[in-house]
């Protein structure tokens, strides 16, 4: 692999013995785990490709053990991981050598549903769909929801603004959730938000979301419930070609519909799903829309109609509208068996998650198809069409000498061209470990400073996830001295009234 | 001293904001001014940043807009409903608010001041549909923050940030913000009558409805109608709002008797919401931001006490006119659990009341840190918000 990670603190490493001594104390029982075969469970998190035991896996159950934790180890210069259910895929919650993995699995309770004001309070450990679980006898759901939503935990969710397939209609994580309760790397416990839409002063909520674990630990988490829509039907709508797929999108949302969700899928993709799932998707297309309408019936009604006009307008070859829910649900079970799908036909894969403008699509795949020929490894195409997030899956065996760093050079490849043609390097899986060394790609010097300044104003020893989001971690004394700026010129032309 | 400066390019605000932190010069950012009344009065040099005006990139199929951040809020808006599209945060100019012509609001200037109407309670407010930003920090540095893209986690969210940043963090010159189809039709229902408590579990139960209502409110009798009306917005397809109104009456019919709103009184009844105009004659507006559930309660203690109020966003946003003592608003924000901003006050108050909320001490530093990650001098710390122990 070829990623650098921090150089492991032989000081540190020498007191191990102490520390977790220390650990124990705070948190008696069985909430500190040392030996080496309990570690490795924990070594990875989704992105499987990077692996490191941690020293020490803490496991506290209580706001007060996390402060005291997170105390101690600022203290002592202790470095910390935070750990949900370890499903990132861009592997944020890796471990490092020296460093304690602080895992929230405990914090497992859902605290309060309010239904009177439309949201549920929850620790950070209960799972995304246990939050719908909840509340859906009165009705209600929490609306993202990405495919990992049985597993991952809603404190990961905040920590990478997850997505879903639902998110075109329902916003991503950060626009769904009121508050939370954080843990600084000091121990400070602080609240940010709460049960009203805005909090007073800066938005620092809006930095905590999507801060993948750097500037605290979320050990609470109040989200927005909806009522579940009434009703949901689906359109299955196969194209001859990418370009029309792309058109019918743009159409679909140039008409002001902008449905619950609308997903494409390439030929090879469509092929493995159906191979694996055999859910009736036609083969004979170069691509494939799931769209689907939610809301009251005659909305679903008199959209599914408009929908199938747009298609037919954009030359679709087949559309086929869901009858009932279990026509609907077979329409995505293979969308959503798109990793074991492909799964099934190698060995392993890897899936990308750039964003472009979704003008750029059928450009871009075309490009990824030429990339796929010179790096002489297969690559499987689905994606969040209507926000332009791509999920290429590049196919290749670990097994095989060299597969798996052309793998990763495709995919550096596939996000170089994501920035290039305007958009991002992650859209919804975080820029962790994989992506941090291809920030400057998308962001200069200066801008990374600027990001920089925010870590340091919450962390200022920089041992909260470090090696995480940042290509070089400049210490923060050094980054106040930072000062670029194009000359000293003063402003002796510019016009004063 | 209040000298202007009116820079037109990045170099030129880069190199004056650079000159200000040499000099240990306060700016003051200004878009329209619209918002200037808000605050302390300052005396800092204004940094006015209409000359960044202007749209860079509008393509809306793509439901992304970039434009110039001095941009007049009315001039971004027309751009947007001349493509049947709209800022669904519904942003809108307070200058009429403060006794100015309507017309001075820039895009800029809602953004920063996090501006947002009836429809941030389903569609978000100014932090949810900004998607990027170009500005220059305190140390005379161009940077930027976010994507042109709607669906973007790489790196810090600066963008939210920087909405509702009031002038503090850094000076935008540019803004990409995601905007939305403009509903082809609309209807609003209300009922007549209800109490504040009553008003609150009308509103409660229709967003708790498949009726998807877009936004709620509430006029009371005290703010001047013959009688209180809750109003209820269904926007979307005709064939959808017809049926979802239809939906509504059924649902709320234990709660009073709906009415559909003549679409010219429902415009003038939303936009008497969303500008506060029944309560534009009093001296001292507060706008809190509460737990829907806990709004009759402090609306009940205060009337009783002489003020007049309304209720947006489901009762979530208390527009609170309130001419007695100061301190008790705040207290009874704080009790139900929220937060209370003084919006307008006369001169005397505003130097010694801040405008926003005071944060407990552990936020209020990490705020401090955070703005000093910006702008490390302090140079757009004018005062305005009573909370710098070292501005003027
Ligand atoms: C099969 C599969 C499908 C997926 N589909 C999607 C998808 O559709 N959309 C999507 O967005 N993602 C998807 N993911 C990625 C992943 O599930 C999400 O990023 C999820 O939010 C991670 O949650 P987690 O609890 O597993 O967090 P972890 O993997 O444990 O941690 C992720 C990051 O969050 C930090 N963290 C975790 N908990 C906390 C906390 N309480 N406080 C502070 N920091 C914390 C960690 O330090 C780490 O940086 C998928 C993953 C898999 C394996
Ligand atoms: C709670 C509240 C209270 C209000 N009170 C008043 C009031 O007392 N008087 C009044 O006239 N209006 C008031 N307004 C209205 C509001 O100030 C303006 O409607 C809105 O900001 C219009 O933009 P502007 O260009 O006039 O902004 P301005 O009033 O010029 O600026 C608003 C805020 O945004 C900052 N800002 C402006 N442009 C930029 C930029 N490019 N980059 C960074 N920061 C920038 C300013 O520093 C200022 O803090 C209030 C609004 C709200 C939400």
């Amino acid at each position: 692999m070829s990623l650098t990670m921090p150089q492991p603190d032989d000081a540190i490493l020498a007191r191990r013995g102490e520390i977790i001594a220390a650990l124990r104390r705070i948190v008696p029982g069985e909430g500190v785990i040392s030996q080496p075969h309990e570690l490795k469970p924990y070594e990875t998190d989704g992105l499987t490709a990077y692996r490191q035991p941690p020293m020490a896996v803490v496991l506290p159950e209580t706001t007060a053990q996390v402060s005291a934790v997170m105390r101690y180890c600022n203290a002592q210069g202790v470095k910390v991981v935070p750990r949900g259910a370890g499903t990132s895929l861009s592997g944020g919650a890796l471990p490092l050598a020296d460093a304690v993995l602080l895992g929230l699995s405990k914090f497992s309770r859902v605290l309060d549903v309010d239904y009177e004001n439309r949201l549920a309070v929850v620790q950070p450990g209960v799972t995304n769909l246990a939050i719908t679980r909840a509340v859906e006898e009165m009705g209600f759901f929490y609306a993202p929801d990405p495919s990992s939503q049985i597993a991952c935990s809603i404190g990961g969710n905040v920590a990478e603004n997850a997505g879903g397939v639902h998110c075109l209609k329902y916003g991503v994580t950060t626009n769904n959730v009121l508050g939370v309760e954080l843990v600084m790397m000091d121990g400070e416990i602080i609240r940010l938000g709460g049960r009203q839409l805005d909090a007073a002063g800066l938005d620092l909520l809006g930095v905590i979301v999507g801060s993948e674990g750097l500037l605290g630990v979320v050990t609470e988490v109040t989200v927005r419930i909806l009522p579940r829509p009434q009703t949901a039907r689906a359109v299955l709508v196969g194209f001859a070609s990418i370009q029309s797929a792309a058109q019918c999108v743009a159409d679909v949302i140039g008409e002001g519909i902008i449905p619950a969700a609308m997903e494409m899928m390439d030929r090879s993709a469509v092929h493995a799903a159906e191979a694996f799932a055999n859910v009736g998707y036609p083969l004979d297309v170069e691509a494939l829309l799931i769209v689907e309408l939610d809301g009251p019936l005659a909305e679903c009604d008199y959209l599914i109609g408009e929908v199938e006009r747009i298609a037919r307008a954009n030359a679709a070859v087949t559309t086929r509208v869901s009858r009932n829910d279990a026509e609907r649900l077979a329409f995505w079970a293979g969308r959503k068996a798109a990793f074991p799908a492909v799964g099934r036909i190698s060995p392993d894969y890897y899936c990308m998650d750039g964003t472009i403008p979704r003008r750029r699509l059928p450009e871009v795949l075309q490009r990824i198809a030429g990339m796929s020929a010179s790096h002489g490894l297969r690559v499987v195409n689905v994606f969040h069409a209507g926000d332009g997030n791509l999920h290429p899956m590049i196919l290749y065996d670990a097994n095989r000498a060299g597969e798996l760093e052309r793998a990763e050079s495709f995919g550096n490849d596939i996000l170089r061209l994501c920035v290039e043609v305007g958009g991002v390097l992650t859209g919804e899986h975080g820029v962790g470990v994989e992506k941090r060394d291809l920030m400057p790609v998308m962001f200069s010097e200066i801008d990374l400073a600027h990001q920089q300044r925010i870590k340091c104003a919450f962390d200022p020893g920089l041992l909260l996830n470090p090696g995480k989001v940042f290509p070089t971690l400049h210490r923060c004394a050094e980054l106040g001295r930072m000062h670029v700026h194009r000359g000293q010129v003063s402003f002796p032309d510019l016009p004063r009234l | 001293m209040t000298s202007v400066l009116t820079p037109t390019t990045s170099d030129d605000l880069s190199d004056a904001i650079a000159d200000a932190a040499r000099s240990g010069t306060r700016l003051a950012i200004a878009g329209g001014g619209s918002k200037t009344e808000i605050g302390k009065p300052s005396n800092a040099v204004r940094l006015d940043m209409r000359g960044f005006a202007g749209i860079i990139d509008y393509d809306p199929p793509e439901l992304v807009l970039t434009v110039g951040a001095g941009t007049p809020l009315s001039e971004v808006e027309s751009l947007v409903a001349a493509h049947g599209q709209m800022l669904a945060f519904e942003p809108w100019d307070h200058g009429p608010l403060f006794g100015k012509p309507a017309g001075a609001a820039t895009i800029g200037g809602v953004v920063a001041a996090r501006v947002a109407g009836s429809g941030r309670l389903t569609r978000g407010g100014a932090r949810d549909h900004l998607l990027r930003f170009e500005a220059i920090s305190g140390k005379g540095e161009r940077f930027v923050g976010g994507a042109k893209v709607v669906k973007n986690v790489t790196g810090y969210d600066l963008p939210k940030l920087m909405a509702g940043s009031w002038g503090r963090l850094a000076a935008m010159t540019q803004l990409t913000l995601k905007v939305l189809p403009r509903p082809r039709a609309s209807a609003t229902m209300v009922i007549y009558g209800l109490s504040p408590v009553r008003a609150h579990a009308a509103m409660a139960r229709a967003m708790s409805s498949h009726a998807e209502v877009s936004a709620a409110a509430h006029i009371p009798k005290v703010s001047g109608a013959e009688r209180s009306t809750t109003a209820l917005c269904i926007q979307g397809f005709e064939p959808s709002v017809a049926a979802r109104c239809a939906l509504l009456v059924d649902v709320l019919r234990d709660h009073g008797t709906l009415h559909t709103l003549p679409a010219a009184e429902a415009e003038s009844f939303w936009r008497a919401v969303r500008e506060v105009t029944p309560l534009a004659s009093s001296k001292t507006l507060w706008r809190i931001d509460v737990a829907p559930s806990t709004g009759p309660a402090i609306v009940d203690a205060f009337e009783s006490l002489g003020a007049r109020w309304l209720f947006d966003w489901a009762g979530g946003l208390i527009w609170l006119a309130f001419d007695g003592d100061a301190g008790r608003v705040r207290p009874a924000a704080e009790r139900a659990g929220g937060h209370a901003m003084l919006v307008r006050a006369p001169e005397a108050m505003r130097t010694v009341v801040p405008a926003h909320h005071p944060r407990v001490p552990a936020v209020a530093a990490l705020e401090f840190r955070v703005r000093r990650a910006f702008d490390p001098h302090g140079i757009f710390e004018t005062g305005r918000f009573l909370d710098e122990s070292n501005a003027d």
